[in-house]
């Protein structure tokens, strides 16, 4: 009868196999991007009814801030040559409160308005009238660099949303972080938009310098 | 004074040789799980930055547009080029692309369909205006220009 073997532990050391997959998984966790889906929200104008063309609205010139962005890259912004974007958000914020002869409805809207966004109303005779007629209109060349466009675009968007978000006592991240996803912050997006439409124009772009 | 017995110490090693096979099951789970978009993008994709980011609600309605210069150069050229799904197109057949992605969507939310263009930032204005006239012409006129967040 063979001897009974005094056997020896044979069990292979498992305690390290979990280090193991918590790296496997670290590694996966940190490769794997998720598609991001931020970016700036535009809405473009409807197509254009050859039978039905849209009223010829003719806005004072005063109403309208005017940038162009030519094929080179340059600026031209209310007239003026400019090889830079610095402070354009402050103008436009300008602009857009100016409150240069309010209508009844204005006046109201103006007395509603937190004594910050008060302070911009320049009640200059030659910029925009009052925050619902003014309009800031970009044009660009078909040869502008898209990045630049975008750039202006993105002061236009951001002047806006300084002047929403002043209005309901956040910060501008703050703001624009609302979604609307409840009724709280469906009103807050109201209270701040109330009166003052984003009114960004994007002009058909000339046939200069593009393709 | 009152004797207490000697208590028989249990074995209170845990057996931790099934560890790894759980932590293997959660590795697996998120293997299996996560979604990795299967797109091969064909056109060069450097996104701009801005500071004005909104995120959407409902990721459900987008549907991705890529425009840039191809990669493969010798075969497609040079100029910018549309890319949707997994092959480029050209710029009057995104009107019907748009009329796919929409139909895919369950009916109620066909109306608030949201491109987002991914354009390279050395993309120059034109393509790009062809593109959103195209949009317009297809009625899909929300857009979003994807970008990523400027460090200020």
């Amino acid at each position: 009868m063979a001897r009974k073997k005094n056997r020896m532990s044979t069990e292979v050391n498992a305690g390290s196999m979990a280090d193991i997959a918590f790296l496997l998984l670290i590694f996966f966790l940190v490769t794997t991007t998720i598609a991001s889906d931020k970016g700036i929200l535009n809405v473009l104008p409807p197509k254009l009814d050859p039978l039905n063309p849209p009223p010829e609205i003719d806005l004072n010139e005063r109403n309208i801030f005017v940038i162009r962005i030519n094929s080179n890259d340059q600026y031209l912004i209310e007239g003026d040559y400019r090889d830079n974007t610095d402070g354009l958000d402050e103008e436009l914020k300008a602009f857009i409160m100016n409150f240069g002869s309010p209508d009844e409805a204005s006046v109201a809207l103006y007395n509603s308005l937190p004594a910050s966004v008060k302070a911009l109303a320049g009640r200059n005779p030659e910029s925009s009238d009052d925050p619902g007629d003014a309009v800031i209109s970009i044009k660009t060349d078909r040869g502008t660099s898209y990045e630049k466009y975008l750039e202006v675009f993105d002061l236009a968007k951001k002047a806006y949303f300084d002047i929403y978000a002043a209005r309901v006592n956040l910060s501008t991240d703050e703001y624009r972080a609302l979604t609307g996803k409840n009724d709280a912050e469906e009103s807050l997006i109201d209270r701040g938009k109330e009166g003052i439409p984003m009114a960004i124009s994007i002009a058909e772009p000339d046939k200069i310098g593009g393709n | 004074m009152a004797k207490f017995g000697k208590k028989t110490k249990a074995e209170v090693n845990i057996p931790t040789s099934a560890l790894p096979d759980i932590i293997f099951m959660l590795l697996f789970f998120f293997m299996v799980t996560t979604v990795l978009r299967e797109q091969e993008i064909l056109v060069e994709q450097k996104i701009p930055a801005a500071t004005q980011l909104q995120k959407l609600q409902k990721k459900t309605l987008i549907s991705y547009i890529f425009i840039g210069k191809p990669k493969n150069t010798a075969l497609h050229g040079t100029e910018p080029r549309v890319q949707a799904n997994d092959a480029l197109m050209n710029t009057p057949d995104i009107v019907q692309w748009v009329n796919q992605e929409r139909d895919m969507l369950p009916e109620s939310d066909r109306g608030g369909i949201t491109i987002s263009m991914k354009v390279d930032r050395d993309v120059k204005m034109g393509p790009i205006s062809d593109v959103q006239n195209e949009l317009r012409e297809a009625d899909a006129r929300r857009v979003l220009y994807a970008s990523i967040g400027k460090v200020k």
